[in-house]
């Protein structure tokens, strides 16, 4: 998802006589859904991985702009324009609720910008590839703010209470996201044979990406079951998978697309579609940095970053100047 | 360089309520950080009235002392107006 493969730094889960009386103690509280708040005592690697889970998360959130900042200027018309505009900050907002709910647990702000810009801290495979056409634009909100609602949902109720109420807001904004997606695939779906063709390539592009998004299978992942216990996460990757799939194939037939997976098919037992294996060799080169648009999009941040400097700095200057003028008038005064 | 400072943000809807924490951003002062919270906060008509505090200026309960703090509450049922029996035939009440 937003947040791939984050690193517990455990090895193996523990049952609970092998917890410390202090670990128990929060364990249960946690088994008792009660919330963890900043200044609460915590496990030193619950808040390690709460910090990766939810950097990881806004980086995802800053750097999934740049995929649709490519189209601002190019929208095929200024109500399109105005509306991905508005899609687009809502992304930033989004980051920047996650980076604030971060810092709570004692991470500044400049940490982890730098951990993005040095390659140390990741974001989501799904934003290193990219809009190549007007339809990408759908097909991501589309698919992927529509992935990014199922697995932000269930965040809304997981065990620290700034990520939670953080998710709250996001989720509030993302079912605009997703429908501004799918008008946008309907619209050229109904349209002329080249604009169906047009959103055809887009799903055929979008949707394995789309599928691996979800993050890897994972049955035996020790991160995981840990994460689980901790409730920082409460369903897994492939159930997940499985949920967009079964909600997403629907529409798509209600579109006129096909979804590009000859193993797709409804299981009548199950009550769920079967699908094929995704291309895992591919997802893994992409989380190492080796996808079709990772060095530029890394580039793109850390150049905003750079270029940014002067105004942070003029930024600070003013204001220093502005309390310097306020603390002389007062003295003046009295 | 040094980090722009931390604020949190307090909105007050059209519905009439108290001003409530919404969440923190940052911003080199004030009148910034009340930008910001406007930019960030009040998209969508959440808001007609936004308080920032410097979060270095909360002072807040530390969690450890929970139970001593809140204790004197516990033993004290009697403020709850269910803690009297009322009669069926009194009505009003
Ligand atoms: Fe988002
Ligand atoms: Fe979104």
């Amino acid at each position: 998802m937003y947040a791939q493969n984050v690193d517990t730094g455990v090895t193996r889960l523990r049952s609970k006589d092998e917890l410390s009386d202090a670990e128990r103690e929060f364990q249960d509280r946690i088994d008792n859904d009660i919330r963890i708040e900043p200044k609460d005592w915590m496990p030193e690697g619950y808040r390690k991985t709460l910090i990766r889970q939810i950097s990881q998360h806004a980086h995802s959130e800053i750097v999934g702009q740049l995929p649709e900042g490519n189209w601002l200027t190019r929208a095929p018309s200024l109500k399109r324009k105005l509306i991905l505009l508005a899609k687009v900050q809502d992304e930033a907002g989004h980051g920047l609720y996650l980076y604030s709910a971060a810092e709570t647990l004692g991470v500044s702000r400049d940490e982890m910008q730098d951990a993005l810009h040095t390659g140390k801290a990741k974001y989501s495979s799904i934003f290193n590839y990219p809009t190549l056409t007007w339809a990408d634009i759908g097909a991501i909100g589309w698919l992927v703010d529509g992935s990014a609602i199922i697995n932000q949902v269930p965040i809304c109720r997981c065990s620290f209470g700034p990520y939670a109420r953080a998710m709250v807001r996001v989720c509030k904004e993302e079912s605009f996201h997703q429908r501004q997606g799918f008008d946008i695939m309907m619209t050229l779906a109904q349209g002329t044979p080249e604009q169906k063709q047009m959103a055809q390539d887009s799903l055929n592009r979008w949707w394995w990406p789309s599928i691996m998004m979800h993050g890897p299978r994972d049955e035996d992942s020790v991160n995981s079951a840990q994460s689980m216990e901790w409730k920082i996460k409460l369903f897994t990757n492939d159930e997940l998978r499985q949920k967009f799939i079964d909600q997403t194939v629907p529409q798509a037939e209600y579109l006129g697309l096909t979804i590009p997976d000859p193993d797709l098919k409804w299981n009548e037992e199950t009550g769920h579609y079967d699908y094929g294996e995704p291309n895992w060799d591919e997802f893994w080169q992409v989380l190492k940095g080796h996808g079709p648009c990772n060095r530029e999009r890394l580039q793109a941040r850390v150049d905003a970053h750079e270029n940014g400097a002067w105004v942070r700095e003029a930024a600070v200057a003013y204001a220093d100047k502005q309390a310097a003028k306020r603390s002389t008038a007062v003295s003046q005064v009295a | 360089m040094k980090e722009w400072p931390l604020w949190e943000i307090f909105i007050r809807s059209q519905h009439g309520l108290a001003h409530k924490h919404v969440g923190s951003l940052h911003a080199v002062d004030a009148e910034m950080a009340i930008e910001n919270a406007r930019d960030v906060y009040t998209r969508r008509n959440e808001g007609v009235s936004i308080w920032v505090v410097p979060s270095a200026e909360v002072v807040a309960s530390s969690p450890g002392e929970k139970a001593p703090l809140y204790d004197p509450a516990r033993s004290k049922v009697y403020r709850h107006p269910t803690f009297f029996p009322m009669p069926d035939e009194i009505k009003g009440m």
